[in-house]
């Protein structure tokens, strides 16, 4: 048996979060408020995951950035793989909250999209 | 071949620069640093002393008195903000009032006017905020407030238009008799001239060592000040000194003409000329010092604190005039407080010496009118959109702490020695010197420098070349 | 100039919030003033994710979620005029604004919001002693850099302040290829989220070092050098743990300020503790038909509960707005005390208060395993037990009129913190 004590990162109330493992298998979540850390707990003491923010380079738009994140959360590990991977994206304005600025980001399925309105300039 | 090369682009060479200029004269300004007023002149009390402190028959004393007359029509003609404000040098009742009564008469043998001693209700009514063991106080009518960038920038530019040569980023390394003559090393080359003039604040002992026997040492005092906010600006009215100590004139607690309130200086003598950094006692005392003349200081309301150089000259008097074994290098040296004050008066001093020594006639096309920075502030409602209509860029605030206009800062960037830099556009503007201490408004100055000047994002720095903002684009740095 | 019956200072999410309630409660005529050159405020640099779970019940990075309250505000077309600097708010609620276009002009308001957010404490008025040179900079300052223009900063950083904009840019800037070496903080315990410490801080593995603080900074023309040392139970460095870094950046994180001087200049009484406005129950200022939400108000940690207040100071303004003043024959003061620092509102008028209403405060120190305490008079009527509470993390205590409405000859109604 082995516990482990996190703190829930699911909202802004941090709940302390008591895990109990048994072989690597979750056996009890404790402390936990809702099912957000519940999940959490579960996921990241088998394989911790996280949702990547960054920025790209807009051509032609009202900014010269526009800022993008993953559309989902991706494993923990590959974070500053998927921010390298950013530094060579450019895209066209205009861009729309949503659109995929780099499809399936490090081979990890997940799409990076962006995350604010972008006019187009001529 | 140059007529004169004044050495150093604080207050006192650009003072003597403005003044040379009224002669038909060949003449440069060197400065080490990108821009002007970047030494002692950017960082002291910004006061216009009445003159009552020096020694009788010293420089210091002559000069502050002739100075301090010449800042009504100098500040009407060169556009840059002063007031008369008046000081007062409070004594408290532990302290001997011989001192303050001596301080009186030397004021009177100096020539100060309308000195007068004051104490009880007539000193409170004037002084609320004093502090309660406050008895007496001599008050000094003729004292002032300046801003000691705008007098400086106001002094250069007007010497500029007028003529006067600067090179800036340009350091001396050496300088040398060649003949009748002298020959400037500098990092941007070699210049000739016929006459040198060393106002080279901290660094003019180093400089009269290069050609004279008679060797001078200057010391760097250093003084550390805290600054309040605007909403502090009125806690006093007058310029509060305390009554002068071993080590200086103490600490003073003075609105400044922009409305603050400064409270400073510290007195250190520092082995390193460029020590210009804060210390934690340093400002950690001056709150209990300035409690001595000025009750509830709001402490809290500091915005900035900084330091600054005086250079003190082992003499303890300023060294003005021709060299004796260095025919044609002249010094104005040794130029600590009262420095700001007797900076017209130097300049007068020395470019009558040149003239005479060089022969040199006056210039008839002399204009000795110069437009500040637009302060849209003072403007009526209605001036302000003709103004807006005009220029749209005058309706478009930048630094919102400080009201600041992007009209005022291309105003700032594209006039004569326009500035190169954040610290150039604060100086000049005031942009960034408010509350927030620039952190809203420096991406977009940064943004303006870059358009304008024009340059790259990455070469735009806070104060000289090494100075930079930015490294590189995220992920490549 | 066009009249109207309400100006919205700030096109923050406060600005935002109050406009579209405003409107959804019948007012027409609404004017946003917005500073910047879009709408959205502060949350356009704030890309990371982890906005809206209450308002939304997604999570939104700042943009996403400003951009659904600019979508609600266009979508009602309510005016905002952008690059404009409001330059004055007279006491009878007429408005100087300035922007280069319209010039100055004026505008009558029947009612006002101000809703202007806050700014970062600088290295100045933290007195921080050493040199100044390059590379000092506030963290949002930095988040704007990074985030906004897409330039770096620095290389090498180190941080003072654990609030959540420190802790954030510690992330930032070690995703965009900086090396942040240490976040100190002043105080024993962190000013931000403990979520924030675990997904910026431990996963970087950046140390976090308390009662910390910065004695030195090197560097005449950029940053070289930063000393920290730790501070003693009077927040005085303690003399010999000093420990320096070689850096090339310092960021500060070290406490957030209502930004009131216009309100200050039209007479609004600010309360010292918060530096924002003293407000009763309707969010309105100490004058009348001037009411004040968001960071102007108090400085939040999360955008959810600006929106939430920043909605009822819409709904408020539109009330004062159609249905004129009411003079309330009753206005009872809120005491914090033991532990508790404020509370916003600070006066409940117990006869026209909404049916329920949300007094949120926060603690002046950490507290495990305490209480919180609502008293009417000297009636205990409710307790509420928590595991840790913090200054970093708001608090709040829900009133109902029904409630107070039994208690109809209180003096005043008190929040503690006591034994659980």
């Amino acid at each position: 048996m082995e516990t482990r004590n996190l703190t829930c990162i699911g909202c802004p109330m941090g709940c302390q979060i008591t895990v109990t493992l048994e072989n690597g298998e979750v056996k009890d979540v404790t402390g936990n408020t809702c099912k957000r850390g519940d999940d959490y707990a579960r996921k990241e003491v088998t394989n911790p995951t996280r949702i990547v923010t960054s920025i790209v380079r807009v051509k032609g738009g009202h900014l010269n950035m526009v800022s993008c994140k993953t559309k989902s959360d991706i494993p923990k590990g590959k974070i500053f793989d998927i921010v390298k991977e950013l530094e060579s994206v450019e895209v066209n304005a205009p861009v729309h909250i949503g659109d995929v600025v780099k499809a399936n980001v490090c081979g990890t399925g997940v799409d990076v999209v962006a995350t604010k309105e972008i006019r187009a300039v001529s | 071949m140059y007529d004169v090369a004044i050495i150093g682009g604080g207050v006192t060479g650009s003072a003597i620069a403005r003044e040379l200029s009224k002669y038909q004269v060949n003449a440069v300004v060197i400065e080490r640093d990108q821009d002007l007023c970047c030494g002692t002149t950017k960082a002291n009390s910004a006061i216009i002393h009445g003159g009552y402190d020096a020694k009788p028959g010293s420089l210091k004393a002559k000069l502050n008195v002739e100075g301090n007359k010449m800042f009504d029509e100098l500040s009407k003609d060169l556009d840059f903000p002063f007031k008369r404000n008046g000081s007062l040098v409070v004594r408290t009742k532990d302290q001997d009032r011989d001192v303050l009564k001596k301080l009186y008469e030397q004021g009177v043998e100096n020539g100060v006017e309308g000195l007068k001693i004051i104490e009880g209700d007539e000193l409170k009514k004037m002084e609320p905020n004093l502090a309660d063991d406050v008895v007496d106080a001599l008050y000094v009518p003729t004292g002032g407030i300046v801003c000691p960038f705008h007098l400086n920038y106001a002094l250069a530019e007007n010497a500029a238009d007028n003529g006067v040569e600067f090179k800036l980023s340009t350091e001396v390394k050496n300088v040398k008799k060649s003949g009748d003559s002298y020959v400037i090393e500098t990092t941007g080359g070699d210049i000739e001239t016929k006459v040198v003039v060393n106002a080279a604040g901290v660094y003019a002992d180093e400089i009269n060592n290069m050609v004279s026997a008679k060797k001078l040492h200057i010391t760097a005092r250093r003084g550390q000040y805290c600054l309040l906010d605007k909403d502090a600006g009125n806690h006093v009215s007058h310029t509060i000194f305390q009554l002068p100590s071993a080590m200086g004139k103490g600490v003073l607690v003075t609105p400044t003409v922009h409305g603050n309130l400064l409270v400073g200086p510290t007195a250190e003598d520092v082995d390193n000329k460029e020590g210009v950094n804060t210390t934690g006692d340093g400002l950690g005392g001056l709150g209990a010092t300035a409690a001595r003349s000025v009750k509830n200081v709001p402490m809290r309301s500091v915005i900035t604190s900084f330091a600054g150089l005086r250079a003190h000259e082992d003499g303890g008097d300023f060294v003005i005039g021709e060299v004796e074994d260095a025919s044609g290098f002249f010094n104005a040296a040794g130029i600590e407080s009262p420095g700001l004050s007797s900076a017209p008066a130097i300049g007068v001093m020395v470019a009558k010496m040149v003239a005479e020594k060089l022969s040199l006639s006056e210039d008839p096309s002399f204009n000795g009118k110069r437009k500040g920075i637009l302060n849209p502030a003072n403007l009526s409602m209605e001036e302000r959109n003709e103004l807006i209509k005009k220029n749209p860029a005058y309706g478009q605030i930048i630094c919102r702490c400080e009201s600041i206009s992007e009209g005022e800062i291309l105003d700032a960037i594209h006039r004569t020695l326009g500035a190169r830099d954040l610290d150039g556009v604060k100086r000049r503007t005031r942009a960034g010197m408010g509350r927030c201490q620039a952190g809203f408004c420096s991406p977009r100055v940064m943004e303006i420098l870059e358009r304008e000047v024009p340059m790259s994002a990455f070469d735009v720095t806070k104060n000289g070349p090494d100075a930079k903002i930015v490294f590189g684009y995220n992920k490549q740095i | 100039m066009k009249n109207y019956d309400l100006v919205i200072v700030g096109g923050g999410p406060a600005g935002l919030a109050a406009a579209v309630a405003a409107r959804d409660n019948g007012i027409q005529d609404i004017l946003i003033i917005e500073r910047d050159h879009e709408l959205g405020g502060i949350l356009n640099q704030c890309i990371h994710n982890g906005f809206g779970l209450h308002t939304f019940k997604e999570e939104l990075t700042g943009p996403e979620y400003a951009s659904r309250f600019i979508d609600q505000v266009k979508e009602r077309n309510i005016d905002y005029k952008l690059n404009t600097m409001v330059m004055d708010i007279a006491p009878d609620k007429t408005i100087t604004a300035m922007n280069s276009t319209d010039g100055m002009f004026t505008i009558p308001a029947k009612a006002v919001v101000l809703a202007m957010g806050c700014r970062e404490r600088s290295r100045g008025a933290l007195n921080i002693p050493g040199y100044r040179p390059a590379g000092i900079f506030s963290a949002g300052t930095a988040q704007r850099l990074v985030n906004m223009e897409g330039y770096m900063p620095g290389r090498k950083v180190v941080i003072l302040g654990s609030g959540d904009i420190g802790l954030i840019m510690a992330r930032r800037m070690t995703l965009e290829g900086a090396e942040v070496q240490v976040v100190a903080e002043l105080m024993p315990y962190s000013g931000g989220l403990k979520r924030n410490i675990v997904q910026c801080l431990d996963d970087f593995g950046i140390p976090l070092k308390l009662s910390h603080t910065v004695v030195d900074i090197e560097g005449k023309e950029r940053v070289e050098g930063i000393t920290i040392a730790e501070v003693g139970p009077d927040r005085k460095p303690i003399p010999g743990t000093e420990i320096h870094y070689e850096c090339d950046t310092l960021l500060l994180s070290c406490g957030l300020i209502p930004e009131n001087e216009l309100s200050k200049n039209s007479g609004v009484e600010l309360s010292p503790i918060t530096s924002g406005p003293i407000v009763n129950d309707s969010l309105e200022t100490s004058i009348d038909g001037v009411f004040a939400c968001g960071n102007v108000l108090h400085v939040h940690d999360l955008v959810d509960f600006v929106s939430q207040e920043a909605t009822n100071a819409g709904k408020n303004a539109a009330k004062y707005i159609l249905e004129g003043k009411k003079e309330s024959s009753r206005q009872l003061e809120i005491l914090p005390v033991d532990g508790v620092r404020y509370t916003v509102p600070k006066y409940i008028r117990p006869d026209d208060m909404d049916e329920t209403v949300t007094v949120r405060f926060r603690v002046g120190d950490v507290y495990k395993n305490k209480a919180i305490a609502t008293y009417f008079g000297d009636t205990q009527i409710s307790k509420r037990k928590k595991q840790v509470m913090a200054p970093g993390e708001m608090e709040q205590v829900v009133i109902t009129k029904k409630q107070l409405a039994e208690y109809p000859d209180i003096a005043n109604i008190t929040i503690k913190i006591e034994e659980a």
